[in-house]
C-alpha cells in the first residue's frame, strides 16, 4: 500500500521543480523556439506563395509574348502584302505615265513635222513661184524685146480670147 | 544504442544475481529470496542510492550506495539535515531519527520509535535527485536549442543537430495535440503542454536507465502533475462547461438530475485518471522487467542449473519489455499531454465544440 500513498516530500520537490522548470522553459525555451518556428513557417509559406506568383506572372508574360509575336507576324505579312501592292501600283502608274508621255511626244513631234513640212512646202511654193515669175520675166523680156513682137503677142493673146 | 542498453541491463542484472547468490550461498538461516519485496524495493523511493551489496568474509555487509541529503521537519524538533549515510542503512539512529523500512521515524533516547513526534520528510531522495538531474539536462538542452534559434539557425537556414531531434516533437505537440484540441486559443496553453510533455518524457527516459530511480512511476510525482492539470482545467472553465455539469442541455429533467453528480464526479476523475494512468504504466513496466530478472533467482533457489539455464530466457524477455518501455516512455508522455489538452479543450470549449458533443450523444 505504501506504493499508493503519495510521499509529501517528493510531492513538494516535484511541484517546485515543475514550476521552476515551467517558468524557465516558458521564458527561455518555448517563447524563442515557437517564435522562430512560426517565423520560419511564415517565411516558407511566403516564399512558396511568391514563387507561385512569379510562376503565374511568367506564364502570363509568355502568353503575352506569344500573342505579340503572332501579331507581329501578321503585321509583317500585311506590310509585305501592302508593299507588293504599292510596288505594282507604282510600276503600273509609271508605265501608264510613260506611255502617255510617249504618245504625247510622238503627237507633238508629228505636229511639228507636219508644221515644218507645211512651212517647207510653202517656202518651196513661194520659191518656185518667184523662180517661175523670174523665169517668166526673163522669157517675156526676151520674147517681147521688139515692138513688132509685142504686137504679135498681143495679137495672139487677143486671138486666144474669143469673145462669146 | 539498444544494444548498449541491453548490455547495461544484463550487467546490472548480473550484479544483482551475484549479490543474491551470496545471499543464497551464505547460510541456510538467510531469509529466502522474496520477489515481491525485492521488486517493491526497487521501484520504491529511497533515502540513499543503492547499487549493490556484498557480503564480506567476516560476515559484515558492504553496500555500494551514494548517500543523499536527509531534510526533516518536525513541529516539536524543528528542521534537521544530515546525509543519509548517518543512518548506516537503517541500522543506526541519528539525531533522534531512524530509518525503518525506508521511512524516517522519530525515536526516543532508547532508540524505540516515538509515535508522538510527527515527522515531515523533505529529504532529497533518490527520486528527487534523479528528477533534478534530468531536469537540469532538459533545461540545458532546450535553452541551448533556443539560443541556436536566436542566432538565426533554423529560422533563415535549415535546422541542425539537436534541433532536428527536438523540433519535430515540439511541432507534433503544437500541431497534433494543442491545435486540434484547443482551437484558436492553443497558443496560451502551448508552453504548459510542451512543458508537461518534456517533463514526463525526460523523467521516463531517465527512469529507464539501469540503476536509475523510478521517478515517474511514483504516485507523488504523477499526483503533482495531475493536480496541476486539474487546476489549469479549473481556472480555464467557462459557462458552457459548468452548464454541462449542473444542467446538461438537451436531455429530459430526470436525466439532467442524474447527470449532475456524474458530471461533477467527472471533474475530479479526469485528472485522477491521468495520475493513475501514468503511475500504473511506468510502474508496471518496471515491475515486469524486475519480475523477469527475479525469475532467475527463483529458479536458482530451486537449483543452480535451472537458474543458469533460465538466465538467457529471462534476460531476453527483460530486454524485450525494456524496448517496449522505451516506447511507453514516449506514449505515456503523449497520452498525458494529449488528454490534458482534451480536458482543457472541454473546459474552454466554444459553442461549436458543445454542439459537437451534443450531436455525438
Amino acid at each position: 500500500m505504501e506504493l499508493l500513498t503519495p510521499n509529501l516530500g517528493y510531492f513538494v520537490w516535484a511541484l517546485v521543480a515543475f514550476i521552476v522548470v515551467f517558468l524557465i522553459l516558458k521564458k527561455f525555451a518555448w517563447k524563442p523556439i515557437i517564435k522562430s518556428l512560426n517565423e520560419r513557417e511564415q517565411n516558407i509559406a511566403g516564399a512558396i506563395a511568391s514563387a507561385e506568383k512569379v510562376k503565374a506572372e511568367m506564364a502570363q508574360l509568355q502568353n503575352e509574348n506569344e500573342a505579340l509575336l503572332a501579331k507581329a507576324r501578321e503585321e509583317r505579312a500585311q506590310l509585305l502584302k501592302e508593299a507588293r501592292e504599292t510596288k505594282d501600283k507604282i510600276v503600273n502608274e509609271a508605265k501608264e505615265q510613260a506611255k502617255a508621255e510617249a504618245s504625247k511626244i510622238i503627237a507633238d513631234a508629228q505636229q511639228a513635222i507636219n508644221a515644218q513640212k507645211m512651212a517647207a512646202l510653202t517656202d518651196v511654193k513661194n520659191e518656185v513661184g518667184k523662180m517661175v515669175i523670174e523665169v517668166s520675166e526673163k522669157v517675156l523680156k526676151q520674147q517681147l524685146a521688139g515692138q513688132d513682137k509685142q504686137e504679135e503677142y498681143i495679137n495672139s493673146l487677143v486671138h486666144s480670147i474669143k469673145l462669146n | 544504442m539498444v544494444a548498449a542498453l541491453g548490455l547495461f541491463l544484463v550487467s546490472s542484472a548480473q550484479s544483482v544475481f551475484a549479490q543474491h547468490e551470496e545471499h543464497a550461498a551464505g547460510a541456510a538461516t538467510e531469509e529466502k529470496f522474496n520477489p515481491g519485496e525485492a521488486i517493491l524495493h526497487h521501484i520504491a523511493d529511497a533515502h540513499e542510492w543503492h547499487f549493490f551489496s556484498l557480503k564480506n568474509a567476516d560476515g559484515t555487509e558492504f553496500h555500494g550506495t551514494i548517500p543523499l541529503p536527509v531534510i526533516l521537519y518536525s513541529p516539536q524538533r524543528g528542521f534537521s539535515t544530515f546525509m543519509s549515510s548517518a543512518f548506516h542503512h537503517g541500522t543506526e539512529a541519528h539525531n533522534g531519527y531512524k530509518l525503518e523500512h525506508g521511512k524516517v521515524v522519530a525515536v526516543d533516547e532508547a532508540g524505540t520509535p516515538d509515535e508522538t513526534v510527527k515527522v515531515y520528510d523533505f529529504s532529497m531522495t533518490k527520486n528527487v535527485v534523479q528528477m533534478l538531474i534530468a531536469l537540469i539536462v532538459l533545461v540545458w538542452l532546450l535553452t541551448a536549442m533556443a539560443k541556436k534559434y536566436k542566432t538565426g539557425q533554423g529560422v533563415t537556414s535549415a535546422p541542425k543537430g539537436m534541433q532536428n531531434a527536438i523540433e519535430p516533437v515540439i511541432t507534433f505537440v503544437r500541431d497534433d495535440v494543442a491545435k486540434p484540441n484547443l482551437g484558436p486559443k492553443y497558443q496560451k496553453f502551448l508552453p504548459y503542454l510542451l512543458t508537461i510533455f518534456f517533463f514526463i518524457l525526460i523523467n521516463n527516459i531517465f527512469g529507464l536507465l539501469p540503476g536509475a530511480a523510478n521517478v515517474t512511476g511514483n504516485i507523488a510525482f504523477t499526483a503533482m502533475l495531475g493536480i496541476i492539470s486539474f487546476f489549469v482545467i479549473l481556472f480555464n472553465t467557462n459557462g458552457h462547461y459548468w452548464q454541462h455539469i449542473f444542467w446538461f442541455p438537451g436531455v429530459p429533467l430526470p436525466v439532467k438530475l442524474l447527470m449532475m453528480p456524474v458530471e461533477l464526479l467527472g471533474v475530479f476523475t479526469k485528472p485522477f485518471a491521468l495520475i493513475i494512468r501514468l503511475f500504473a504504466n511506468m510502474t508496471a513496466g518496471h515491475i515486469i522487467i524486475l519480475s523477469f530478472v527475479s525469475l532467475i533467482f527463483i529458479f536458482t533457489e530451486m537449483s543452480k542449473t535451472a537458474g543458469v539455464l533460465f538466465t538467457p530466457v529471462s534476460i531476453a524477455f527483460a530486454v524485450f519489455i525494456y524496448l517496449i518501455e522505451i516506447l511507453v516512455a514516449f506514449i505515456q508522455a503523449y497520452i498525458f499531454t494529449n488528454l490534458t489538452a482534451v480536458f482543457i479543450g472541454g473546459a474552454i470549449g466554444d459553442h461549436h465544440y458543445e454542439e459537437d458533443i451534443v450531436t455525438h450523444h
